[in-house]
């Protein structure tokens, strides 16, 4: 089961140039992949050619070996789980029935919910750390809780991909490491992930391989010691870095201070 | 929460029942059963050919507006929408008051033409919401309903305000909406033309489910986004239209039924849909009811009921569930 993107491009109208400019990275079956790069470097845009909700310019993105356009929308929603960046919901949905909708991909317009797919609901809520909340409305989360829910939405889809675009960003430290050993773990036992975050410390520390990209190109792709170096992350994010070696000698990045 | 919903279907037969028993001539409950009794006599008469079609013909407009609104609130993410919201009710006079001042004599004239009226705006509000030639933005569909709706407001008020007297009045009655019209072949025209949208909405329930979550989200999860805005769109405007052609328009139901609703029992629509049909129904059943008996031998606009009777009963709602 993979996700790939064969020289990728995006034009988005107006723009001069393009959001993405001929990218190509493959996600496999048991492998973390991070996707790393500024602000504005086209990680989302990626993420949304590869999925089939952006029309692409120039390439292709297949799933499973087929163009993603190819795919009926909830075919592919039983195979690929998403936490977008941002989601606000108009109405106050129960924690419990936010997570019920990640079975939806697996039932019919009619059929009823069985007490199967609670079970696969209790589960991801229970990993998720967020059992407890189940008769809450969202409107009473935290922005942690909600990203907890969110993920454990993708988790009752029970998919073959995950796809996570910051998953981290609201997530208070115990949770953000429980967070990242959960997606670990699934990995381990066969899942693919496409991990998308500018956090480069815990891309590192988690990611089999990382890609990193600025201004819509693939500035370098490998091992997470072969794309923390200090001389590409100044260059590309601007700003001057230095590289140490974490406890579980994993490269780890530390910004400088301008000398005074 | 289940026994709330377990109340609705009692609430709905109460309703119909009461919406028979009493009336502008007075069989009363008591006169009821001997109608039922004894089809033939007077009473039978009036129960059978005048109080039937009509109490289940605000039953099922009820039904449809209640629907429209809530799927319309989903389509569009906000809660304000209401049956009208997309240009239809603009359309619809439009074409009414036409017919109306053209002094059009068959009995279908003025509905036919408020038909059509109805659906010209529904495509037209469309066109003007299809972003780059494919892609429907529901906000810009608002926004394409609101000014295709001022300008066929403005179109029927320059022509009412030209028409002589006795036209006028029944125009502005015909706006404010009602159920003087009905008959058992008004109720089969409604049923005809709302069944296939009914139904399509009723499956579409999933996909509003998932598009409370957003349109992005909602794709990853299983939704062709476009292919079930526009059918949401087309169903719950057709159900409007059959719903305006038989009764005028009615205001009111479709906005705060689905919301009160919504508060009671929570936004998944696979239980929202049927528990607001069933609420609308019953809802319109007794304002019409109210409509016909409270001023005896006139009779109010049923709209301006729902709402002198809805807008206090909302807002005690809204106030019990926000503490």
């Amino acid at each position: 089961m993979i996700l790939e993107a064969r020289e990728v491009t995006v034009r988005y109208p107006g723009a001069t140039y393009p959001a993405l400019d001929a990218v190509s990275l493959r996600v496999e079956a048991g492998q973390l992949l991070a996707l790393v790069g500024p602000n504005g470097s086209g990680k989302t845009t990626l993420l949304r050619a590869l999925l089939g909700t952006l029309p692409v310019d120039g390439g292709e993105a297949l799933v499973d070996g087929r163009p993603v356009g190819g795919w009926a929308r909830q075919e592919l929603s039983r195979l690929v789980g998403v936490v977008t960046q941002r989601e606000e919901p108009w109405a106050p949905l129960r924690v419990e029935e936010t997570v019920l909708l990640g079975r939806y991909p697996h039932l019919g317009a009619l059929s009823p919910v069985t007490s199967a797919d609670w079970a696969v609901v209790r589960a991801a809520l229970e990993r998720c750390d967020v059992w407890h909340l189940r008769e809450r409305t969202l409107d009473a989360l935290s922005g942690g809780e909600w990203q907890r829910v969110r993920i454990a939405r993708a988790l009752a889809q029970e998919p073959k991909v995950l796809v996570l675009d910051e998953p981290a960003v609201a997530l208070d430290l115990r949770h953000e490491m429980e967070v990242m050993e959960l997606v670990r773990e699934l990995v381990r036992g066969g899942l693919a992930c496409l991990l998308i975050t500018h956090h480069l410390n815990l891309a590192a520390r988690y990611a089999h391989r990382m890609v990193l990209l600025a201004c819509g190109q693939v500035v370098a792709g490998g091992a997470p010691a072969d794309i923390l170096r200090p001389d590409v992350v100044s260059r590309v994010f601007g700003w001057p870095v230095t590289v140490l070696e974490g406890p579980d000698r994993v490269p780890q990045l530390f910004p400088l201070r301008p000398e005074p | 929460m289940t026994r709330r919903m377990a109340l609705l279907p009692v609430a709905a037969v109460l309703a119909i029942v009461a919406g028979l028993a009493f009336g502008a001539s007075e069989p009363g409950p008591a006169g009821l059963v001997s109608a039922v009794r004894d089809p033939g006599s007077i009473p039978g008469q009036i129960l059978l050919q005048l109080r039937l079609p009509r109490v289940l013909l605000a039953f099922a407009v009820g039904s449809g507006l209640g629907v429209t609104g809530a799927v319309l609130q989903a389509l569009v993410r906000n809660p304000l929408a209401d049956p009208y919201l997309l240009g239809l009710s603009g359309g619809a006079g439009l074409g009414a008051v036409i017919a109306i001042a053209a002094a059009v004599t068959s009995p279908w004239g003025v509905p036919v033409a408020a038909f059509l009226g109805a659906i010209g705006a529904v495509l037209l509000v469309y066109r003007v919401s299809l972003v780059g030639g494919r892609r429907l933005d529901p906000r810009v569909l608002l926004l394409g309903g609101v000014v295709v709706g001022a300008f066929a407001g403005a179109l029927m008020s320059a022509i009412i305000s030209l028409s002589p007297a006795p036209q006028l009045r029944s125009a502005w009655l015909w706006l404010m909406g009602g159920f003087g019209g009905a008959s058992w072949q008004a109720l089969a025209v409604f049923g005809a033309y709302s069944a296939v949208p009914a139904v399509l909405l009723f499956v579409s329930a999933r996909h509003l489910d998932l598009l409370v979550l957003g349109e992005e989200t909602a794709q990853y999860l299983g939704t062709d986004i476009e292919r079930i805005k526009r059918m949401v769109y087309f169903a719950a405007s057709l159900l409007t239209a059959a719903a305006v052609a038989v009764s005028g328009v009615i205001g009111f139901v479709g906005l705060v039924v689905p919301h009160a609703v919504r508060l009671m029992i929570g936004p998944l629509h696979v239980r929202l849909l049927p528990a607001v049909a069933l609420a609308s129904g019953a809802f319109l059943v007794l304002a019409d009811l109210v409509a016909r008996t409270v001023v005896r031998p006139l009779e109010l606009p049923v709209g301006v009921v729902t709402a002198v009777v809805g807008v206090p009963l909302f807002v005690v709602l809204l106030r019990r569930t926000q503490r």
